[in-house]
């Protein structure tokens, strides 16, 4: 007897691939006792009806046309992000530095709006300020590749520090360009002229950015998984060595991937700075860049699949917006309901790979 | 199992159906308040029940900041009799377009007023305002309102630096007691002062603090030092410890952390604070605290609407008006006398025979000042565009509600001024 209850009673196995109605039942089955947990903890915590709690998430996201357009805004900047991460992780190349990135492409748009608004053309102006974002946020991207590549350094140490040098440059340019003196605020640039504001399509504010965003999914989903390139990256993040053997020039290879990885960063610094929030601060990125790891990791690096990722990680976060509204609760407590979902999330990802077999008992008398 | 799993994933679109099910009210609920919102401007006042308002801050309650709105906002829902219902909290709003959406949100859920608490709410209001000309967006700490032309649109403050004078009456009491007792010589009384940005609001703010100190201590001098942050515990900290390592005897802040009370009361030096009494966290150090209470303006803008009313661009809310308040007076750190002093001093400022910004109280270069042009409109290039000298004192907060006093008097010494 005590032999037995030595022996595991759970033996941890590696799956092969599971057919993905299976894979979907399993994660299925976590949101369920996410919201399980959920109710058990809004019940235990505040004496609130868990179901109405449900329901004014649902509300938060798409109660109205209005909530609708801004859900789909903000999943069109964190997929965007998201997008621009995915090809350096596919790589093995740990950018963590987004923030940084979308940062220094949005100094870059407000610069132009600023310097730039009402003494040009108001087209150029924009295409300006399209190369002008891209770019720093390439450059932004580059610095830490070409030291990689070059010099072999830690890439997530390096794409982090860059992260707060940006962030001081945008406070620092916050500085110079305050209105009114001292108040250590921008505000909106060129509110009266809007100059340098990307254009509205009919009178939908937020469609020109989703629309910018789809384009570059579908674009990032052959880039990955039909072009030379996409191969190449592939490549080297499976194993260096391998990439070399076959010719592939890898510091090439990581200096190109993160210069398209940085100017999506920029891109997005674009649409945040000259699309919607039209000022630059140092938290406009809101911490999507971190955000965006997430997106990209739970959708295994698939741009498509990062759609409905980025779209759940969104409305959770505008639910948990509309519950602290409604029931008048700290901010906290949505997020905390986010957590444990997101935790079952991840963590279903663990049964999809791996299979749990109980050992009975009765094996050894047998 | 897997009819297990395929019901579990059957109840998860149940339960959505039945959430989505559930929301397809609210747009039609906003459409019929929407009319109901049109009623005030056009002639028939609105009774306390059509008035729905909606309240935006920057953070929770959390930030000393934010709480002192909640208060006044809760205090004069109260007041008015309003339910619940009648009133909605966005908190942990940003200043961005995160601000337009909230606002235009606020709009669509029914409310026919919307207020913001943070200086960078303003253009992302005025943008909404422009959306909704029959919702009423009102300000606080902004600066536009009276050049932007928006009749929807309006900017309220209050004449704290009166407030801020008073808590100096305070402080100058207290280093005259410790100069009584033999702590340190009159030329020695310095006082320390923890400022956010050298935005206009905190140089009238911290002025009007040196000059009610120096009414009753004339020997005072302060310096002054900057976080560039509102809200920054560590920054604010570390200031104050500066401050009163470099000899400070007494401390006062304008950033809305506990950062520089608790540096106090770990130091042992008295502290005016700001926002708020923080006697219960600081009871050795704590003397009084000048606040702006938010609740008449609250009131005032909800009476309007309801009487069908023109609301005022700019509101400045005075110590008649009960918008500036000082907190009790904690006797145990304060002055003996220091409340029948403050009293005699409010009196005389109430009464228009004291003006806090008197122009033979103070020199600038070792000159008296007869003129100066401050930039009340605000623009990009910072334009001084109007003479703010009236009657022999700066005349603070009537131009517009925000302070735009932003001189160097002599006695203040800014030890950084890198924000």
């Amino acid at each position: 007897m005590r032999k037995q209850s030595k022996a595991p009673i759970v033996h941890i196995s590696k799956r092969s691939a599971l057919p993905w109605y299976h894979a979907w039942a399993i994660r299925g089955a976590a949101i369920l006792l996410a919201l399980v947990a959920c109710a058990v903890v809004t019940t235990a915590l505040t004496g609130e009806d868990p179901i109405g709690v449900y329901k004014t998430m649902f509300a938060g996201a798409f109660g109205t046309q209005r909530k609708a357009w801004i859900l789909g805004q903000n999943l069109a900047i964190l997929l965007c992000i998201s997008l621009a991460v995915t090809p350096a992780f596919k790589m093995r190349f740990w950018n963590i530095g987004g923030e940084g990135q979308v940062l220094i492409g949005g100094l870059a748009t407000a610069a132009c709006m600023i310097l730039l608004g009402d003494k040009i053309p108001n087209w150029l102006l924009i295409v300006i300020m399209i190369f002008a974002s891209i770019a720093a946020g390439a450059i932004w991207g580059a610095i830490p590749a070409i030291c990689k590549a070059k010099w072999s350094t830690n890439e997530t140490l390096f794409t982090l520090m860059m992260n707060y040098v940006a962030t001081q440059l945008v406070a620092f340019f916050v500085i110079v360009w305050e209105v009114p003196k001292g108040a250590g605020k921008i505000g909106i640039i060129n509110q009266t002229t809007q100059a340098g504001w990307l254009p509205q399509i009919g009178s939908y504010k937020y469609l020109l950015n989703i629309l910018v965003v789809a384009v570059l999914t579908v674009l990032m989903y052959f880039y990955l998984t039909r072009s030379k390139q996409g191969y190449e990256i592939a490549v080297v993040g499976e194993s260096e060595r391998t990439a070399r053997y076959v010719g592939i020039n890898v510091g090439r290879v990581i200096v190109r991937t993160m210069l398209i990885s940085g100017g999506i960063c920029g891109l997005a610094g674009l649409l945040l700075v000259g699309g919607t929030d039209h000022t630059i601060t140092t938290t406009i990125a809101g911490g999507r860049g971190f955000t965006a790891v997430m997106v990209a990791w739970l959708a295994k690096f698939n741009p498509l699949v990062m759609v409905f990722t980025s779209f759940l990680l969104v409305f959770l976060s505008r639910g948990a917006s509309e519950i602290s509204t409604i029931y008048g609760l700290n901010h906290s407590f949505g997020d905390i309901l986010t957590g444990i979902i997101l935790f079952f999330i991840i963590g279903s990802e663990f049964f999809i790979s791996y299979r749990l077999s109980f050992l009975k008992h009765t094996k050894k008398e047998g | 199992m897997k009819k297990i799993l395929s019901l579990a994933l059957v109840l998860v679109m149940v339960l959505g159906l039945a959430a989505c099910g559930g929301n397809t009210a609210a747009p039609a609920a906003t459409e019929a308040a929407a009319p109901a919102a049109e009623a005030p401007a056009a002639e028939a006042p609105a009774a306390a029940a059509n008035v729905k308002l909606g309240f935006i801050f920057l953070h929770d309650e959390n930030s000393t900041y934010d709480l002192n709105f909640m208060n006044g906002a809760k205090e004069a829902c109260a007041a008015l009799g309003l339910t619940e219902d009648q009133y909605i909290f966005r908190t942990n709003i940003p200043e961005g377009q995160e601000c337009y959406d909230a606002a235009c949100e606020l709009a669509d859920a029914g409310c026919n007023i919307i207020f913001a608490d943070s200086f960078g709410h303003e253009d992302y209001m005025i943008q909404a305002a422009m959306e909704f000309p029959d919702v009423q967006f009102c300000h606080a700490t902004g600066t536009k309102a009276h050049t932007q032309g928006l009749s929807n649109y309006h900017n309220a403050f209050a004449a704290i630096y009166e407030g801020r004078y008073l808590a100096g009456v305070a402080a100058g009491m207290k280093l005259n007691e410790m100069i009584e007792a033999g702590e340190f010589t009159a030329e020695e009384a310095k006082m320390g002062y923890v400022g956010a940005f050298t935005y206009a609001e905190v140089v009238s703010g911290y002025t009007s603090f040196y000059l009610g100190a120096k009414s009753v201590c004339p020997s005072v001098t302060m310096e002054v030092t900057f976080t560039g942050s509102w809200y920054d515990e560590t920054a604010e900290k570390e200031g104050a410890n500066k401050l009163i390592a470099g000899g400070a005897k007494l401390i006062s802040q304008h950033a809305d952390s506990m950062g520089a009370p608790t540096a106090c009361e770990t130091a042992g030096v008295p502290n005016v604070s700001y926002n708020g009494s923080t006697v219960a966290a600081c009871p050795n150090t704590f003397i009084v605290s000048s606040r702006i209470n938010w609740a008449p303006y609250y009131e005032y803008v909800v009476n309007c609407v309801m009487n069908g009313e023109a609301i005022a661009a700019d509101w400045t809310g005075t110590i008649a008006t009960g918008s500036v308040v000082l907190t009790d007076i904690n006797e145990q750190a304060a002055a003996a006398g220091t409340a029948d002093k403050v009293a005699e001093v409010k009196a005389d400022i109430e009464a228009g025979n004291l003006h806090v910004f008197d122009v033979s109280t103070f020199t600038v270069g070792g000159e008296t000042i007869s003129s100066y042009m401050a930039d009340v409109d605000t623009d990009p290039a910072y334009t001084p565009d109007t003479e703010v000298v009236e009657n022999g004192y700066f005349s603070e907060s009537t131009k517009r509600s925000a302070p735009y006093f932003d001189i160097q008097i002599d006695g203040i010494t800014l030890l950084d001024t890198a924000f």
